[in-house]
C-alpha cells in the first residue's frame, strides 16, 4: 500500500522559509496568502498485512526517524488500492 | 587522557579538530569510524562538524543512528564526557542526549563569521578553566544553527544553569545583533542535566591558534583536559 506522509513545524517554530515564500507571493500580487509554513512530504511503498498493522508501523518510523517530535508534526494517509 | 574523533560519512571538520587537539594541544587524539562499535578506552568522544549523510531529511538525523552511536549514548550514560561541534551538536540533539533542536537560521543565509561567545556556566567539565562572564571569540559556519526548544524546555535549561554559551556583542551583551542565526535566548551552546554531554554550534576547533585569529577555543578544550587529568587522580 501507498502512505503518503506529511510533516510539517510545530505552530510554535520559527518558519523563515515560509515567511520569504510569503513575501514572494506578495511581491507576486498574491497578497490575499498569510501564514505559509513549508513543509515536507514524503511517499512509501509498504507491504502489510493490514490497515491498522501499516498504522502502527508509521507511526513507529515517524517518531523514530521521519519527523523530530522536539520541532514538528506529522500525519499520514494510507492508500489501499495502487497509486 | 584519550581522546576519540568519531567521523561520519560528510563530517568534515574531523581533521580540524584531530589536528588542533594533537599539534596545538599536545593531546593522544584517535579518530572513531561511525561503521564501528566503541572500543577502547577514552575520556572524552568529540562529534565534529560538517554535512553528515548530506544532512539529508534534517541535520543529525540519519547520522544518529550509525552503530557507533549506541557505544557513545552508553558512554554519555556512563558518565563519559561527549562534545559535539556544528554538526555534532546537532546530532545530539537528535539523538536526545541533548535538549532542544537546531533549525534553518533566522536570516535564511549560511553564516560564516567570527562571532564572540560570553561563558555562563564555568561549573561543567567544559567551561572550568574560563570564567564566569568572559568572552570567547570563535567562528561558526553553518546554515542551520538556530537553537530552538519549546518553553517548558527553556525554563528547564535555565533553572538547571546548562545554557553554557550565549552570542554576544563586543559589550558582552546578548543582543539580537549579535545572535548570527536567530537562536533562542542567543544560546550557542548547551549541556545536558549531568553535564557531561555538551554540544556548540561555534568551532572551538578553528580557534586555537593565532593564525587563525583567535586561541579563546583552547578554554574548552585545556577544560576538559583538566577534568579528565582530575579524575584520573582520583582513580589513582
Amino acid at each position: 500500500m501507498v502512505v503518503k506522509i506529511f510533516v510539517s513545524l510545530k505552530s510554535g517554530v520559527l518558519d523563515p522559509q515560509g515567511k520569504a515564500i510569503e513575501r514572494s507571493l506578495h511581491t507576486l500580487g498574491y497578497s490575499e496568502v498569510q501564514d505559509v509554513r513549508m513543509g515536507k512530504y514524503l511517499e512509501l511503498n509498504v507491504e502489510a498485512s493490514s490497515h491498522e498493522a501499516a498504522e502502527s508501523r508509521i507511526r513507529e518510523m515517524c517518531e523514530k526517524l521521519l519527523a523530530n517530535p522536539v520541532i514538528e508534526d506529522y500525519r499520514f494517509e494510507i492508500e489501499d488500492g495502487t497509486l | 587522557m584519550r581522546w576519540g574523533v568519531i567521523v561520519f560519512p560528510g563530517s568534515c571538520d574531523d581533521q580540524d579538530v584531530f589536528d588542533t587537539l594533537k599539534r596545538d594541544m599536545g593531546q593522544k587524539v584517535k579518530f572513531l569510524w561511525h561503521k564501528d562499535d566503541l572500543v577502547g578506552h577514552f575520556d572524552c568522544l568529540v562529534l565534529p562538524g560538517g554535512f553528515s549523510y548530506g544532512d539529508y531529511l534534517r541535520c543529525g538525523a540519519v547520522a544518529r543512528f550509525s552503530p557507533i552511536m549506541r557505544g557513545v549514548v552508553e558512554f554519555a550514560r556512563q558518565g563519559g564526557l561527549v562534545l559535539g561541534i556544528c554538526n555534532g551538536f546537532q546530532i545530539l540533539c537528535e539523538s536526545g542526549l541533548l535538549p532542544g533542536a537546531l533549525v534553518r537560521n533566522a536570516g535564511l543565509q549560511f553564516v560564516c563569521q567570527q562571532v564572540l561567545l560570553r561563558v555562563e556556566e564555568t561549573d561543567t567539565p567544559f567551561t572550568c578553566e574560563a570564567k564566569k562572564g568572559q568572552l570567547l571569540k570563535a567562528p561558526v559556519k553553518h546554515g542551520e544553527g538556530c537553537y530552538y526548544a519549546d518553553s517548558a524546555t527553556l525554563e528547564r535549561l535555565r533553572k538547571n544553569h546548562q545554557i553554557l554559551l550565549r552570542y554576544v556583542d563586543a559589550k558582552g551583551r546578548a543582543s539580537p545583533s549579535a545572535n548570527p542565526n536567530g537562536s533562542l535566548d542567543n544560546i550557542a551552546g548547551v549541556c545536558n542535566e549531568t553535564r557531561n554531554v555538551f554540544g556548540l554550534m561555534p568551532h572551538p576547533e578553528d580557534a586555537c591558534n593565532k593564525l587563525l585569529g583567535s586561541e579563546d577555543g583552547r578554554k574548552i578544550f585545556s577544560s576538559i583536559a583538566v577534568t579528565c587529568a582530575q579524575r584520573e587522580h582520583r582513580h589513582a
